[in-house]
């Protein structure tokens, strides 16, 4: 699944549907994602745009009942083709959780974890990989005495970082965040914000929130989900300026969700 | 009835609960220790039975007891756990899922009597081995299996979804998922499944009675040779454990120190369960803390 250079579109949606079972959680997106940018999506609770977020890397595929029509086109490729390799997909699209999750394992094998059953055995490799990892989440300085403890005895800023570092790990090419701050405290959340500043120089991130301070902070094109339907999406600056439809303009400004 | 004194009375009620559970435990292990104790010699371990003359030891009995335990979990641990992660991961919900677990309970409840009939008819006379411990080990495993399908179940049941999310969402296969977040986190409680399995091949009787036999062969411990006849490694060979030594010797014993045997054999099986247990849960930490750098 080789990156194509040639378009800036890094995922192409186009006139995806999903159900789980009877309820219809996606009505008809059409969604394109650019390269090495921050794409934020906001809407009230049960919009779709989680759902979203995991058809990007198929997580959804785990769900029982769940049907998926239209194409989501990553690198040229429609992954919703029966033959996607699915631990193919997710080395390239990583994913970070709404809740730190780290293994109950020590920090250094937490981020070792992807690229050691990926095929990477040298010790002085994993070695290089943990710290990049680790320093392009601004953990390094935290944790470098400590690399042999416990992940789990990070607090929740920590282990949420810890998370990202697992993920960028692998190498991947976008970042999946599902309400990535929703469980931290300010300090932490503005932590990560920061971070997902820097990342995106190197990574495409897709984020979704619940905090639409968040999205007009972070992101550089914003998406307003209601109902199953992506209502409207463009550069963030428009989006909370000048949105286009009555009904972001109502969700903004705080008239309901 | 104001809710304070409803609730000091509650309080009161599952301390009296408490101590009485205790209380029990503590009086039957005294009532063991006192009786037993006292005919607990390092001759009375290390000489074999006699079938008629006092002064009888359990050797062989102790040996087996730990050897048919040994043999029937190596046969029922994997096999167990195997069926949990099974049920757990890969069974979709559906009327044969159901089927199966309705069975697996169902296995679980039957009466041990009827397992060593059913060891009696299929491991002893259909295979034609006689008594065997190999015999007696498969009908434990009959009888233990449902247990360790359930606990390992229920344990991998209990690890996070969110752990299994995480490990997917970075490409890791389903097997490799299991193999190196899921079994280790559900370890210490797979662990403790084993154990009180273990408890129960060490007491068990009548399963045995009639599937490894209530006889030893004169057994020469310094014959390691797995095949050979007198070889206390034989699988193939008739096996007394101490469970049934000790109901044989009360039931239909020759012996004149009865008394003596049966107090002395109850005290050394009860400090061999203890003993085990307490061994298994230090094993246990060691290795789950190894592999998941916890405290």
């Amino acid at each position: 699944m080789a990156i194509q250079t040639l378009t800036r579109n890094i995922f192409d949606v186009k006139d995806l549907n999903l159900w789980y079972g009877d309820h219809h959680a996606l009505k008809g997106v059409y969604f394109p994602i650019q390269k090495k940018e921050v794409t934020a999506m906001i809407g009230p609770s049960g919009c779709g745009k989680s759902t979203f977020l995991k058809t990007l890397n198929l997580m959804n595929k785990m769900i029982p009942n769940v049907k998926i029509t239209g194409e989501v086109n990553f690198a040229g490729q429609n992954i919703l083709h029966s033959k996607t390799d699915l631990v193919e997909l997710r080395k390239h699209v990583g994913m970070v959780f709404q809740k730190g999750n780290p293994f109950p394992q020590s920090i250094y094998d937490n981020v070792a974890y992807g690229p050691r059953i990926h095929g990477i055995k040298k010790k002085k490799h994993l070695d290089e990989l943990v710290i990049k990892a680790l320093m392009d989440v601004a953990l390094w300085n935290e944790v470098k005495d400590r690399l042999n403890a416990p992940a789990l005895g990070l607090s929740g800023g920590q282990q949420q970082r810890l998370c990202i570092a697992r993920a960028l790990a692998t190498k991947p090419d976008v970042l999946l965040m599902d309400e990535p701050t929703s469980a931290l405290d300010p300090i932490s959340t503005l932590k990560i914000e920061e971070l997902i500043f820097e990342l995106k120089e190197k990574y495409t991130i897709v984020i979704v929130t619940h905090n639409m301070q968040q999205a007009a902070r972070v992101s550089d094109r914003t998406a307003f989900f209601l109902m199953g339907e992506l209502i409207e999406f463009a550069e963030t600056s428009k989006i909370f300026s000048t949105p286009k439809d009555s009904r972001t303009e109502d969700y903004i400004t705080g008239r309901f969700g | 009835m104001n809710s304070k004194t409803a609730d000091r009375l509650a309080t009161g009620v599952f301390i009296t609960i408490a101590i009485m559970i205790t209380a029990i435990l503590a009086g039957l292990f005294f009532y063991i220790f006192v009786n037993g104790f006292k005919y607990i010699s390092f001759d009375f371990l290390t000489t074999p039975s006699s079938n008629v003359r006092a002064g009888g030891g359990i050797r062989d009995q102790l040996f087996n007891s730990f050897y048919i335990l040994l043999i029937t979990m190596l046969i029922t641990v994997p096999i167990g756990v195997g069926g949990g992660i099974y049920m757990a991961e890969y069974a979709k919900p559906g009327k044969i899922t159901d089927l199966i677990r309705t069975c697996i309970e169902v296995l679980s409840s039957l009466p041990s009597i009827v397992i060593g009939m059913f060891g009696l008819l299929v491991f002893v006379n259909t295979t034609g081995w006689g008594y065997t411990i190999l015999g007696g080990a498969l009908a434990l495993t009959v009888f233990n299996l449902p247990t360790m399908v359930r606990t390992t179940e229920d344990a991998i049941r209990a690890v996070p979804q969110d752990l299994k999310e995480a490990s997917l969402a970075l490409g890791i296969t389903h097997w490799h998922t299991i193999k190196t977040v899921i079994l280790p986190t559900a370890f210490p409680a797979i662990l403790t499944g084993a154990i009180l399995a273990a408890g129960r091949v060490f007491g068990e009787a009548a399963a045995l009675l009639f599937t490894a036999g209530l006889s030893t062969p004169r057994l020469d411990y310094t014959n390691w040779n797995p095949f050979s006849e007198q070889s206390p490694l034989n699988i193939f060979r008739p096996a007394e454990t101490l469970a049934v030594h000790i109901w044989s010797v009360n039931t239909q014993g020759l012996i004149p120190d009865v008394e003596a045997v049966s107090s002395g054999s109850a005290a050394v099986l009860v400090i061999s369960v203890l003993i085990f247990n307490l061994a298994a849960r230090w094993i246990g930490r060691i290795i789950h803390k190894r592999i998941t750098a916890t405290k």
